[in-house]
This record gives structure tokens, sequence and C-alpha cells, in this order.
């Protein structure tokens, strides 16, 4: 197999086996797996085979409203992985970029056209500079940054309920007050042509971010270096690259990618800023969408509408009378699968074999 | 005559590639059977097929007259089949002995008895003068001495088939001399070896068969008493070949690189090159010749600023670049063919196309603004595949990755000597090339030369650095024990000098200014 048809062909086989092994599950469970996929139908359109419903274009804003997030965590470590980092840090990051959204949302007073790019322009730095730190400690002292990207998550957290709470002064100890319009990608014309649903203006800079992922790693020389560093550390170094600054770079440039996903959460889906119990796991959606799509632009948008869609369904499985969890396990169990790729490829390889005619004394 | 080992027809397929095509292979007991080819010819697979590493697709296997089926090296070392790696695989602390029972250990008991191992290990020795004490840690002694433990392995094992992989890539002079005598030895005892080698010269001393594959097809078996070293070599590359390097009297010029009082540390932490001073003058070729391990890999990440040193410096022209960022080094006119091709030389997972450009991809015509040009990435791409001959499945776009270990080297070599730096640092440059591609390359180098660049070429293999230097300096145990004139010296003074057992005073180049 080629290493382009590998790339298409394997995921998809990953999928496959993924929604075969929740449907086994779910008919352990004694229920019907084709109520399992009429809910994930609809969940990612509205159409409820069951009862006759035809599409509803509300669920399709829902279902986007899932995806949006996890695309951005997915570039983010999806940036970080192609300069060879594995960056656990997208949820910390995305909790920053979503604690600056707050604060220049509720602090700055101007018209949306300025107040708004600052709300974002302010997440997209603050979740640099939560990638900057990981970036620095790897590239001076060699830190290893999966435990720094851990830590800071957890610093990120409490740092954003304690701002909220005893800084914005929070009444209910769960938001701050709402903010004006002018920071919000919310739109009212979005919403009515979904059916009331939450679908707003942040899908343009998701889109935004995917062309630039795009351009930057495959156009740039920039990129070159990048994918350089992360391929192969040691030709880069002797080929006179700066290896250090490629890091720290990546790291924040990741960093900025899922600061923005905080943006579109706290400004988007939301009007207030939030007080966080626990991680959200918009960090480790990332990387499952980051894996699924291969570190490749298109990939992600693909594997972030899936996820984004499965999630969407949780809800809807659940008044079918299926676990809410099977979703995830079937997500989980695409990674899985998507991990497994070298196992899968061996098992198509050996069928295509078998499909071209055998010479003689074949004994593979 | 009896045929211990018959492989019939033999095909095997890689993607892309048929790397053995119905090859067929007789080996008669009790003899030394040499297999010749270029990189890439198919000698390597075709030993991993009777060693069971892969499966044939085609064609058949008899020992003894029997048909077999090798299905993995178990099979084969049960057959009486054993190979000596290149890379040898042995447990550095471990002794000697501890090495050779390592999976089949003898017991008394729950414990391992090692002293009947032992004493069975310095039998085996002795029979086969292989001088091995049995209680050394392999740590503690030569990589010769390494690789008699490999020999000492296969035959505890009772191997009666042996196949050596290019055995004579870590050995100097002498110790290759001994080691046809082992070889020699083990025949007389009644063993059959296979020897996987490119120098003419060790089949022609050793062998009694020679067969010759090209391009994964047999190309034909001779008796080596019947024939000469060019008839071997033509029959390898398909055409005549010229052995000697042609190249006029050099015209030193001014230094252009000079090191002084050199202090490197190895990976150990140890000075793996100790208060050294060398300098290449334009124009010249200076061999560094030593044993595998004697400081070269220090002395050169030293130049090239892969390693930090200690202390000392490095003149490039009248510039002390000690302290240099490589790519400050790079852009001074230093040049480098790593001897660690996958490591340092290539991005694997980079298309052959992109890493022709690794130096200077942020240059124009390669990039505009920042914005990678891949028209022109390609297009001098596809020049220096015409010019160099590298061969890839899918020209520029390529994966280096699927490229075969020559091609590879072609590759780095091609990409160096196009920038034509000023001082340039050639370590091994035609290791796994075939005779016809070193041949090229030699020639380049020597044209760089020409040009009046200073060249520090190191190598492991003495017939590169006899023939391609002007000025030959041996390194050993990180210093440099002697600098002869290549015209004037002889291998065995170069390898007494490799041992340590020679010093000769420094011989100052003669300056010819024309």
């Amino acid at each position: 197999m080629t290493t382009r048809k590998e790339k298409i062909v394997l995921p998809l086989i990953a999928v496959l086996l993924g929604f075969v092994l929740g449907s086994l599950i779910v008919a352990l469970t004694g229920r019907s797996p084709l109520a399992m996929y009429a809910a994930i139908v609809k969940g990612f359109s509205g159409l409820d085979i069951l009862n006759g419903q035809p599409i509803n274009s509300r669920y399709i804003g829902e279902f986007i409203i899932q995806a949006m997030p996890i695309i951005l965590t997915g570039l983010s470590f999806a940036f970080a992985s192609r300069t060879g980092l594995f960056s656990i840090g997208a949820e910390g990051q995305l909790m920053i970029g979503s604690l600056s959204a707050t604060t220049v949302a509720l602090l700055v007073r101007a018209p949306t056209v300025i107040h708004l790019p600052l709300v974002l322009l302010a997440a997209i730095l603050g979740g640099a500079l939560w990638g900057l730190i990981p970036g620095f400690l790897k590239a001076r002292y060699n830190v290893h940054e999966v435990v720094v990207t851990i830590m800071m998550n957890y610093i990120a957290l409490h740092l954003n309920n304690f701002v909220i709470l005893h800084i914005f002064g929070s009444v209910d100890r769960v938001k701050t007050a709402p903010f004006p319009a002018s920071a919000l990608l919310k739109s009212p014309f979005l919403e009515s042509i979904t059916r009331n649903s939450r679908l707003n203006w942040g899908f343009i800079p998701v889109i935004l971010a995917l062309l630039i992922f795009y351009f930057v790693i495959n156009k740039t020389t920039f990129g070159y270096s990048l994918r350089a560093v992360g391929y192969n550390k040691e030709a880069a170094r002797c080929a006179g690259m700066k290896v250090n600054r490629n890091i720290i770079s990546s790291m924040m440039i990741a960093g900025a990618f899922a600061g923005l996903a905080g943006a579109v959460i706290t400004v988007g889906t939301f009007n207030f800023g939030r007080v966080i119990q626990s991680a959200e796991g918009y960090g480790f959606d990332g990387i499952a969408v980051a894996l699924v799509g291969g570190n490749e632009a298109f990939g992600i948008l693909l594997a972030g509408m899936l996820f984004g869609g499965l999630k969407a369904a949780q809800p809807l499985m659940q008044s079918q009378g299926i676990p809410r969890e099977i979703a995830g396990i079937i997500q989980a169990s695409i990674v899985l699968f998507v991990a497994m790729k070298f196992g899968i490829k061996m098992i198509l390889d050996k069928f295509e074999r078998k499909q071209a005619p055998t010479t003689e004394g074949d004994r593979v | 005559m009896s045929h211990i080992v018959e492989m019939l027809h033999i095909t095997k397929d890689f993607p892309g590639i048929r790397a053995n095509d119905d090859i067929t292979l007789q080996i008669e007991e009790k003899s030394i059977h040499a297999l010749l080819g270029e990189n890439g010819a198919g000698k390597s697979t075709l030993m991993s097929i009777l060693f069971g590493l892969y499966q044939p697709d085609g064609g058949s296997i008899r020992v003894r007259g029997k048909e077999v089926k090798i299905s993995d090296p178990n099979v084969a070392t049960s057959l009486g089949i054993g190979m000596v790696h290149q890379h040898f695989k042995l447990v550095h602390n471990f002794t000697v002995t501890e090495n050779i029972i390592l999976g089949m250990e003898p017991r008394k008991g729950p414990v391992i008895d090692i002293r009947s191992a032992e004493k069975k290990v310095e039998e085996i020795s002795k029979l086969y003068g292989l001088a091995v004490d049995p209680r050394a840690k392999i740590e503690d002694i030569s990589v010769s001495m390494q690789q008699r433990v490999e020999i000492l392995k296969m035959l505890y094992r009772d191997a009666e088939i042996l196949i050596f992989d290019e055995p004579t890539a870590v050995l100097t002079p002498q110790e290759i001399h001994e080691l046809m005598q082992i070889m020699r030895r083990l025949v007389e005892e009644g063993k059959t070896i296979l020897l996987i080698t490119h120098k003419l010269k060790e089949i022609k001393e050793v062998a009694d068969v020679c067969t010759v594959l090209r391009r994964g097809k047999l190309v034909g078996t001779v008796p080596v008493a019947d024939t000469d070293e060019e008839r071997m070599a033509e029959m390898m590359v398909g055409r005549q070949v010229s052995f000697h390097v042609e190249k006029g009297p050099a015209r030193p010029g001014e230094e252009l690189l000079r090191i002084e009082n050199l202090n490197v540390k190895n990976v150990k932490g140890l000075l793996g090159v100790k208060n050294l001073s060398l300098s290449v003058r334009a124009g010249e070729v200076l061999g560094l010749c030593g044993i595998d391990g004697n400081g070269q890999t220090e002395l050169v990440q030293g130049i090239t600023g892969l390693t930090k040193i200690e202390s000392g410096k490095i003149f490039l022209r009248d510039k002390n670049i000690a302290n240099l960022s490589i790519k400050e080094r790079t852009d001074l006119g230093l040049g480098h063919i790593p001897e660690d091709r996958q490591k340092h030389g290539l991005v694997l997972d980079f298309t052959l196309g992109e890493n022709f450009v690794i130096h200077n991809y942020y240059e124009k015509p390669f990039a505009n603004y920042s914005i990678l040009n891949k028209k022109s990435i390609l297009e001098n791409a596809e020049r220096l595949i015409r010019e160099f001959d590298v061969r890839s499945g899918q020209g520029a776009m390529t994966p280096a990755r699927a490229m075969s270990g020559g091609n590879q080297q072609k590759a780095i070599v091609a990409r160096e000597i196009d920038r034509s730096p000023d001082v340039f640092i050639v370590v091994q440059p035609t290791r796994g090339l075939d005779v016809g591609a070193i041949e090229y390359i030699h020639k380049r180098i020597i044209e760089e030369r020409d040009r009046g660049k200073a060249i520090l070429l190191v190598s492991l293999e003495l017939d590169e650095i006899m023939d391609v230097s002007d000025r030959i300096a041996v390194i050993y145990n990180g210093e440099i024990v002697g600098i002869v004139d290549a015209a004037a010296t002889t291998e065995n003074e170069l390898g007494l000098m490799m041992s340590g057992a020679l010093r000769k005073t420094h011989a100052a180049p003669q300056a010819v200014h024309a």
C-alpha cells in the first residue's frame, strides 16, 4: 500500500472497527445497536429514522458547536506533534485562553469590530504564553514537556477559578456577570437559521486556524524547519537549524490554537466566564482528533466533526436507553484502532497479496 | 561433488522491487564461497533468507541434499547455519562465556554451570586458534576479539555453515590477515564458509568460489583461481571499472583548516580527542585513518560543532570557529558529510527533494518571503539525481526512508559536494557504495581538491585513504601518532601506526606554488 492510501484507508478502517466494537457492546447489554445508530444519525442531522422526523438544522448547529473546540485543540496537539513534541497542555491553554477572553470581554468597552478581535487576540496570546513555559523549559533545561504540560493544566484550572471567584467576583460561585454583546461571537442570524441552536461565528476562526495550520506546516520555510526538527532533531541540528527556538515557537503556536478554542467556547457557546470544576476533556479529545486525523489539517477537520457528532449524540443515546458512555467507548476504541494501524496495515497487506495472482511456491 | 547448501531459483519481492530474481547458489562442503555484489544487489536478502529472517516468494532451499523450510533463525541454527553479523550482538558487561551461552545456558540444578561452559569455550577457541580469553569482559577486549566471540558463538552451537557479513569492515590490515587464517583453519576442520563482501582483494586472497549478483540477478559463479579482480569487478558492475583514482599531484596552498591543541570529550565523558593538532591546506586531501573508535568521531564532531569542545582552537582561514554555532561554521564555508547518514545526514521522513535543500531551504530560489518554492526545490532535486545517479522509486518525491542505504549515501554526497565548501570534512563517503559509485565520488572529491578546497577525509577503508589522500594522518587513542606522505607509505606501516605500535614524527606538507 502506498503511504497516501494508508493515510486515508487506515483511519477509515479504524473508525469502522470502533463502531463495530461499540455495536457489540450495545448488543451485549441487551439493547439494539440500530437504536444507537439512529441516535448517532440524529446527533449529526436531527433526522430521526425511528420516529420519522425530518432533518432538523438545530441538531446540525449543535454538533458543529461540539466540533469547533476539539478541532482547535486537535490542531494544537498536532502542531506540537509535528515538531516531535507530545503536548498534553491544550486543556490548560484552553482555560487560560478562556480566562483571557473573559478578562478582555469584561474590562474593555468598545464596539464589536474592535472588542471581539481583541477578545480573540487575548485568548490566542494567553494560550501562547501558557505554551511558552513548557516550550522554554524543554528547550533550555530539557524538562519533559508531558510532565510540564500536565502540571500547567492544573495551574490553569485553579488560576481560572481563583480569578473568576475572587477577582471578577462571581455572584453564584459558578459564573461571572454576562459579557457585553460587543464581545460575543453569537449571531441571531445563525441561531435563527438553525432553529435556535447555539451556532455562532466561531466557525470562522476555526476555518482560518485550519487554513493557517495547513499553510504554515506545508508551505513555509518555518514549517519546513519545524517538520525537520520533528522528524529528526539531530539531522536538523547538523544542518544548522535552531532546534531550541523551533521547540519554543512550536509550543507557543500550539498554545495559541488551544487558547483560541477557549475563546470560541467562552464568547461563542456561552456569554460569561465560568468556574470549572475539573478538566472538561477538550484537551484529550483534541489528542484523539489529531491522532485520527493523522496530524493533517483536513484529517483533523473530519475527525473533529466525527467526534463532535458523537458527543452531540450522547444525550440522544441516553434517551434511547443506551448508556451515554458507549459514545465514549466508540471514540476511545477508534483511537485505539488508529494506534494499532501497523497491525491493520499488516492484515491489509496480506489481504492485498492474496487478491493478487499468487506466484507458484508462495509461502508467505 | 557434494553441495552442503543449495538455494534453487530463489525469488524474493519487496514492494516495488524484486530483491532476488531466480537466484541459484550451490555451495560445496568445506569451501569458502564468496558472495559479491554492489549495494542493493541482493546479497543480504539472499543470506537473510538462508538464515531464516525472510521467507522466499519462490524457489527452494536444500541443506545436505534435503529440502528444508527455514521459517526462523532457530531453524537455521538447528540446521547448523550460523551468522556473524556486521554489527555484533554482544552484551558489553558480560564475559565472553556469558555471551556465548546466552539463550542456551548449561545448568547444574537450578544454577548456570559456568565452569563447564568456560571449559568448552576454551577448547573450541584453542582448536581453531582464536586465542580468546573466556573470562574477559566484552567491553575490555578489542573489536577483532569481539568478532571472534561472535565466531565462537556459532561454533559453540555446532554450526557447520558459517555466514560472515562484511567481516573485515572494522579490522586493521593485520587483523584482516589473522581473520583470513582463522577462516582457512575453520575450513580445514570441516566447516563451510559463506563470505559476503565487496572487497575483491579479500576474495582473491581467501575464497575458493565467487558468486556475483547484480541488481537482484545472478551474474555468474566462478572459481576464484581462474579469475582476477578486474574480471570480478566487471561482473559486479556490468562494465569496466578503474581501480586507481586518477589524480594529478596536489598543489597545496594556504592553510584553510588549522586545529590547535584540541580536546573533545566522548560520550562516556572521557577525552576522546587529546591535545590534537592538525592542519589541512587548500588543494590537498588529508586522509585520517585509524581503527574505529580512536577519536575520529569526536574530532569530526568537534570541528563541525555537533559536540562542544573542552579546549583548543579551530581556525577556518584565520577565524577561530571553535565556539561558533553550526550554522555560523557552515556559512563560513565548512562542509560535512556525516558518518551516520541516518542520524545526522538525512531526515528520513522528508522526500529526497526536501533533503537536498536542508541547508538552504530558506534562501532563494528555494523560498520567497518565507514561502517554499516547490518547483525550484524539485528542479534542484532532479538536477542532483541526474548528476549523481541517485536511484529512487519516485524521483524527487521519494521519501528518503524508502531508498536503499547506498542511494541515501549518494544523496548526502550529492548535496554536500554541490555546496562546494572551502573546508570539507568527508567521513566515510563511500560506505555501502558499489565500485562504480565509489569511483565517481572519489573523482568528485579530487575535483574539489583541484579547485583549491581543503579536504579532510576520514575513513575506515584503508584503500580509500591510500588512493584518495595526498597526506595521511593516523589517529590512535585520540592522538595523531604520525603524518606520512600517501605515495610513500605502505599498508603495513599504516597498520602498525593504527595499532599504536609505531609513531612517526610529523612530516610537513610541501607547498608547491604554481
